[in-house]
């Protein structure tokens, strides 16, 4: 029998949204190196619609978990809803897009299995009949391969954009879809969810901006924030920054960029001793040019940089303002 | 309330990162360490529901001798006692391995409520309390950035995606995963330093943790670890400062056209 492949697909607000997909375009993928079969499976009170679009991507079965005490995502409900579903299908790889949602509730499945989630990774390969997946460590400085041990199941989690929604296969003919009552008790789950919502209004509003300069740990501390503003005056650029600058109240939040903060697309966006961490890449890597200004000539920032500058921003801004007030009047 | 947290120590952020010799990890010697950022605002977290709600704070850590100072520091800053899981069996721990022993020294502990960060800077498996939460079979709620306290309860406020939030209710006991910026963290004092010389700072085995070899056993294994090939488009601009300065307002005039 061909191994299988179950891939969860999350339902964002009612919908399958990029993270969905991805996970199923990195299923199909696994599937295609390992000769497997890819079910999906989709949980929720209602979800049978989601189950029927999944079926029309190249997958053996659509799998709909529905309870109505999945209405609200919890992370004990979804791990009681699935953990049977993977007794039942001993799946050799459980594949998620590593959202918020898996962060949450993947390592836990994972855990009713004694395994650990291989998370947010960024690809995998084949070697023999091994799978060896490739993971970002010490904050994307470094990547690691790492192999599954023991037996099946491996969780796995693949990070945003690794596979691309566009590369799903599609199929002519609908996959079956089966509905599968979740037999959950309301005792499983303890915790309880309040709405989602949004803090107070921003006052800025970022994602406008034609020109951001931004601002990460290496500027030291909130007095040389002003050299930062300085270059954020002659190039009538709005200020920005990384999370650190923000918690440690350096800034307030609504000038945060990333994935818990704003996102942005400038026409111009200046990083200054930002190290670009995945999370904060998200949040900005859409802008047009991108100038990284960072003494570690390994930082991240700079494999989405359009222009990179090694150097101490302490040295490089202050003759960087000078110029272009020059070239302002010249 | 009694309240354990989990500290783990990690390479400085600034340390230039070499590899080792079997190229599986990083050299460990000349780096410097430090407490891994979010679970320094989890220690704050623990210390401020202590002082408003009475208890204890107990810290924990995971890892070689180095990672006592992790532990003095906590003590420094107010945690009450220390425990460091300490034994040749429990070095170099996957996710799952380290989850085990961590949730073990918990049942003894007996807390009401554990607290870890959300992510490690280092191995960033990003999972270690939720791992902890379902082998403990307590409830847990992650990316946490306010805690409420009741009597049995807590609320607690959840980060979502997109700069969204919720709250959740929780009873306890529970774990939470605590995300950077929930607090701001206090710093030692010298009073604090100089009472953490008498504080209990416990070293415990695996066999103190009444744990069999096979629950540390690896379920993964690292096989190499390499720094990532560029593929950014990147032009790098070089000189003095001065000459940077002058070609990056240039090619921000003429080719990216932006001034
Ligand atoms: C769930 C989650 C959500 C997150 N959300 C966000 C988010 O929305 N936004 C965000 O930004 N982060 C977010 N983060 C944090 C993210 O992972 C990184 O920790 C953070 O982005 C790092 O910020 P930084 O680059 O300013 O600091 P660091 O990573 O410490 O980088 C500082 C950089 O400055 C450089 N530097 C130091 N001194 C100088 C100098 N004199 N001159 C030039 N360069 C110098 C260093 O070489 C280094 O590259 C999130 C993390 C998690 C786990
Ligand atoms: N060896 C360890 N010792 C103590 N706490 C740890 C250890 N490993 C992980 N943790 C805790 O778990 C959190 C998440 O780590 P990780 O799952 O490794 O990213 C950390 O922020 C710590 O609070």
């Amino acid at each position: 029998m061909a191994d299988r492949i179950l891939v969860v697909a999350e339902d964002q607000e009612g919908r399958l949204a990029r993270a969905a997909w991805e996970a199923v375009a990195a299923g199909q993928s696994i599937a295609r190196a390992f000769g497997a079969a890819v079910v999906t499976a989709v949980a929720g009170a209602n979800v049978a619609s989601l189950a029927n679009e999944l079926a029309g991507a190249e997958i053996s079965e659509s799998l709909a978990l529905t309870s109505p005490l999945l209405e609200d995502y919890t992370a004990e409900g979804f791990t009681a809803a699935l953990a049977p579903v993977i007794e039942r299908q001993r799946p050799r790889f459980v594949v998620f897009s590593h959202t918020y949602q898996t962060r949450d509730f993947a390592p836990r499945l994972a855990a009713r299995f004694s395994k650990a989630l291989i998370g947010d990774c960024l690809g995998y390969r084949r070697e023999g009949d091994r799978a060896i997946f490739v993971r970002p460590v010490f904050q994307g400085k470094l990547l690691a391969d790492t192999e599954p041990l023991g037996d099946p199941p491996c969780f796995v989690s693949f990070q945003a954009g690794t596979f691309r929604e566009d590369s799903v296969r599609r199929s002519a003919q609908p996959a079956p879809v089966t509905a599968i009552a979740a037999s959950l008790s309301s005792e499983a789950i303890r915790t309880h969810p309040g709405e989602r919502f949004r803090e107070a209004k921003q006052t800025v509003d970022l994602t406008q901006a034609d020109i951001i300069v931004a601002v990460g740990r290496g500027i030291k501390s909130p007095e040389n924030l002003e050299l930062a503003k300085k270059l954020a005056e002659v190039l009538n650029a709005e200020l920005g920054a990384s999370r650190p600058i923000c918690d440690s109240g350096w800034l307030p939040m609504d000038r945060q960029i990333g994935s818990s903060g704003q996102t942005v697309a400038p026409r111009l966006y200046v990083a200054l001793g930002i190290s670009g961490a995945i999370q904060h890449q998200v949040g900005m890597k859409g802008s047009r040019t991108i100038v990284a200004i960072n003494k570690d000539n390994e930082a991240p920032i700079f494999e989405i940089a359009t222009y990179g500058i090694v150097g101490d921003l302490f040295e490089v801004v202050p003759a960087l303002i000078e110029e272009i007030k020059k070239a302002k009047t010249r | 309330m009694k309240i354990f947290v989990c500290l783990k120590q990690v390479p400085a952020r600034d340390a230039a990162l070499r590899l080792n010799a079997e190229a599986n990890w990083v050299r460990e010697t000349d780096l410097s360490f430090e407490i891994n950022e979010p679970d320094v605002y989890a220690l704050e977290e623990g210390l401020r529901l202590k002082e408003k709600h009475g208890g204890e704070v107990v810290v924990a850590t995971l890892g070689p001798e180095r990672a006592t100072q992790a532990l003095k520091e906590a003590l420094a800053k107010g945690a009450d006692r220390a425990l460091h899981l300490s034994d040749p069996a429990l070095q170099n721990l996957d996710a799952y391995a380290t989850a085990r022993a961590l949730a073990a020294a918990v049942q003894q502990e007996k807390p009401d409520l554990a607290l870890t960060g959300l992510q490690a800077d280092d191995d960033g498996f990003g999972q270690t309390g939720v791992l902890m939460a379902e082998i403990l079979d307590w409830p847990h709620s992650t990316i946490i950035m306010e805690i409420q306290a009741g009597e049995k309860t807590l609320k607690v406020k959840r980060e979502l995606e997109g700069g969204y939030f919720q709250w959740i209710e929780v009873p306890l006991p529970a774990i939470l995963t605590i995300q950077s910026g929930i607090n701001k963290p206090r710093y030692a004092t010298l009073k604090g330093i100089l009472a953490a010389k008498n504080k209990p700072l416990q070293k415990l085995s695996l066999k103190d943790l009444g744990l069999p070899a096979e629950a540390v056993s690896p379920r993964q294994r690292i096989s190499k670890v390499y720094v990532p090939q560029k593929s950014g488009r990147v032009e790098f601009l070089e000189g003095t400062a001065r000459e940077v300065a002058r070609s990056l307002v240039e090619k921000l005039r003429n080719e990216a056209r932006v001034m």
